[in-house]
């Protein structure tokens, strides 16, 4: 009998992710999709504002990453009020932004590691999912779990005191930013009392690596062989090849690490990056033009960062870097569960980056503005934490927004985590008539490493369970689990 | 002693009516009672039990999308849970990072204030708006029971 087996997961006020995995008669995956429900009416909901109210008003699409859509908003009006891309804006401004960013990044890249992915590694797939969680951790491994805690506190208050508030904050303004950091603040981060300063998160940063290292050492097998499949890899790099989350060019490699997009300018992005639909998805498939929809799907966010970059420039994570490359022999690595690696890889570097940050007296600057000739559409790129992220916009005479579109990351991931769960289904589902809670969260796993953000992909209301649901040929629902 | 008080409001304001604890909270602090901490953020989070594990009693004020009007307020005990998601964690999840880590047992309660509209507005429905008034006068009479006999 033909089956069907949907995984439904939905958090609070957030998007609705299912996964149907259809089985044929002898109980082989033929088919399996990762369904998003989206309704982009923020896209519409923004039209007829004035561009100006653009990187606050996207801050309402979700408090998961609003600093990300906050400052990609801002970038592209930077554009309009004719202040350029990136380097049009002043030194004070460009670096606290970058400052708000890369403590955006270090709160949410330790979240990930300590509240989703320790979990899984310090009590395995398969264990009970009572201690299979952070409380678990904390109870089990103490130190670790205040190193998270302590760490995401020090990342949001980064963000409070450069975007000025947690909800809805207002530091980045079309054109610059509206406050500099003062030398209380920045002496806060850089000699705050053990362990809210700038040098304990860095050392536990590099902590968190080497535990991963560690691990990896032990589990290779499980590490290595978990949801492998070639991809194209794309996101912004610097000019010179560097890792730069805020700002660059863009660059795509293949899987075999050929250049496939050659640090083009993201303007005109639009010629390079196509967006399909799909009659079984409400989220758009984005792809390559030059390979167009079939071959032409990348994955973004940290593997596909250091697989496209050349290096990075803070010592520590460029140390890490190389052992990272020399593991797949500097060829793009298409593991799914290196993601974990390299995105404490890029935790370390933003640590770093922030002691960098927080060391420029340029921070005290107070030329905060930059004004130029106005245009009627703008261009807003960022490395958000999980993959790059596109805010476009065109406004008319008026200032009025009269367009909006917005590639958010999770979208940008579609495919990949397509193939990541068809992967695991094949692996782990074929031949087996029942559901077990370990084939279940084998699942989630492959869709956890992305750490999808359905609620600024997706709109949906209501809080539902996780669930399973086997169908037979007919549709009819066979078995059913919860959690 | 004083009981420490702490009053946490989460949800996106952005949001229409998931931004029912903020609001509570922006109102509350208005009042500028002693003893009495308030935050708000988007969403509850591992970092949150830092700030409740230095407080002797905190009320959780969120937004329901269902449950009885015009709100629920009711006691949450430590939890243990599985996510899918980095996206929030439950008070229960919150009280038991306190006590596992910090070994504080803090009297938690839960204020649920009953929304409608979930769109894209900065603003309460009207319905939600009177289920804060009320919610917002219950919580004040509350507060001043809980510096006084920390009960």
């Amino acid at each position: 009998m033909a089956r069907k087996i949907t995984i439904e997961p939905v958090t609070r006020v957030e998007g609705h992710g299912k996964v149907t995995i259809h089985l044929d008669d002898n109980n082989n995956v033929s088919q399996s999709r990762l369904h998003i429900v989206e309704f982009r009416g923020f896209e519409r909901f923004v039209q007829g504002r004035p561009y100006w109210e653009a990187p606050v008003l996207v801050q309402r699409l979700c408090g998961i990453c609003p600093v990300s859509h906050h400052l990609a908003a801002a970038k592209a009006t930077d554009v309009i009020v004719g202040a350029g891309t990136g380097e049009g804006l002043t030194p004070t401004a460009e670096k606290m932004r970058r400052l708000m960013h890369y403590g955006q990044i270090f709160q949410s890249h330790t979240l990930h590691f300590f509240h989703l992915v320790s979990p899984d590694l310090l009590f395995g797939v398969d264990a009970d999912p009572a201690i299979r969680n952070v409380i678990g951790v904390a109870m089990k491994h103490k130190d670790l779990a205040v190193q998270g805690v302590m760490m995401r506190k020090f990342g949001q208050e980064i963000i409070r005191a450069t975007a000025g508030k947690k909800i809805h904050g207002t530091g980045a303004i079309p054109g610059g930013i509206n406050k500099n950091l003062s030398l209380k603040e920045r002496d806060e981060f850089l000699k705050g009392a053990d362990p809210l300063n700038i040098d304990k998160m860095i050392s536990w940063a590099q902590a968190a690596v080497d535990f991963f290292k560690d691990y990896h050492s032990k589990h290779k097998d499980m590490i290595d062989r978990f949801s492998v499949f070639p991809s194209n890899h794309l996101s912004l790099v610097r000019k010179d090849g560097a890792l730069d989350l805020y700002h660059g060019v863009l660059r795509a490699v293949d899987p075999n690490g050929t250049k496939i997009l050659n640090d083009v300018e993201y303007q005109e992005y639009y010629k390079y990056i196509g967006e399909e639909v799909r009659s079984w998805s409400y989220m758009k498939f984005p792809y390559l033009k030059s390979l167009g929809k079939k071959d032409g799907w990348y994955t973004v966010g940290p593997l596909a960062r250091l697989n496209t970059c050349d290096f990075i420039p803070t010592p520590l994570a460029q140390k890490e870097f190389e052992r990272y490359k020399a593991y797949t022999k500097g060829k793009p690595n298409n593991m799914s569960l290196h993601m974990h690696w390299a995105r404490l890889i890029e935790n370390l570097h933003a640590a770093e980056m922030i002691k960098k940050l927080l060391l420029d007296r340029d921070l005290q600057g107070t030329k905060l503005l930059t004004r130029g000739k106005k245009v009627h559409e703008g261009v807003g790129l960022l490395e958000a934490p999980r993959g790059t992220l596109f805010h476009h916009y065109k406004i008319n005479d008026q200032d009025q927004i009269i367009m909006a579109n917005l590639i958010v990351s999770t979208t940008n991931n579609n495919e990949p985590m397509n193939q990541a769960v068809s992967y695991v289904a094949r692996s782990v589902f074929s031949g087996k008539a029942e559901i077990t809670e370990g084939m279940m969260n084998s699942v989630e796993v492959a869709i956890r490493a992305y750490d999808p953000c359905l609620s600024c992909a997706t709109h949906a209301l209501g809080k539902m369970p996780l669930e399973i649901s086997l169908h037979d040929a007919h549709g009819d629902i066979i078995d059913v689990r919860q959690k | 002693m004083r009981n420490r008080i702490l009053v946490y409001g989460y949800g996106n304001p952005g949001r229409q009516d998931d931004g029912l604890g903020p609001a509570l909270v922006e109102r509350l602090e208005g009042e500028h009672i002693p003893g009495v901490a308030t935050d708000s953020n988007y969403q509850l989070q591992v970092e949150d039990a830092v700030a409740v594990s230095q407080s002797d009693t905190v009320i959780f004020v969120d937004a329901a999308a269902s449950g009885d009007e015009p709100f629920t307020f009711s006691e949450v005990k430590p939890s243990s849970e599985t996510t899918f998601t980095t996206h929030s964690v439950s008070p229960g999840s919150v009280l038991a990072l306190c006590n596992d880590l910090y070994q504080k047992k803090v009297r938690a309660y839960v204020l649920a204030i009953r929304g409608y509209g979930w769109e894209f507005v900065e603003e309460l429905t009207p319905l939600a708006e009177k289920n804060l008034n009320e919610a917002f006068l219950f919580l004040r009479h509350r507060i001043d029971d809980l510096i006084i006999d920390g009960s």
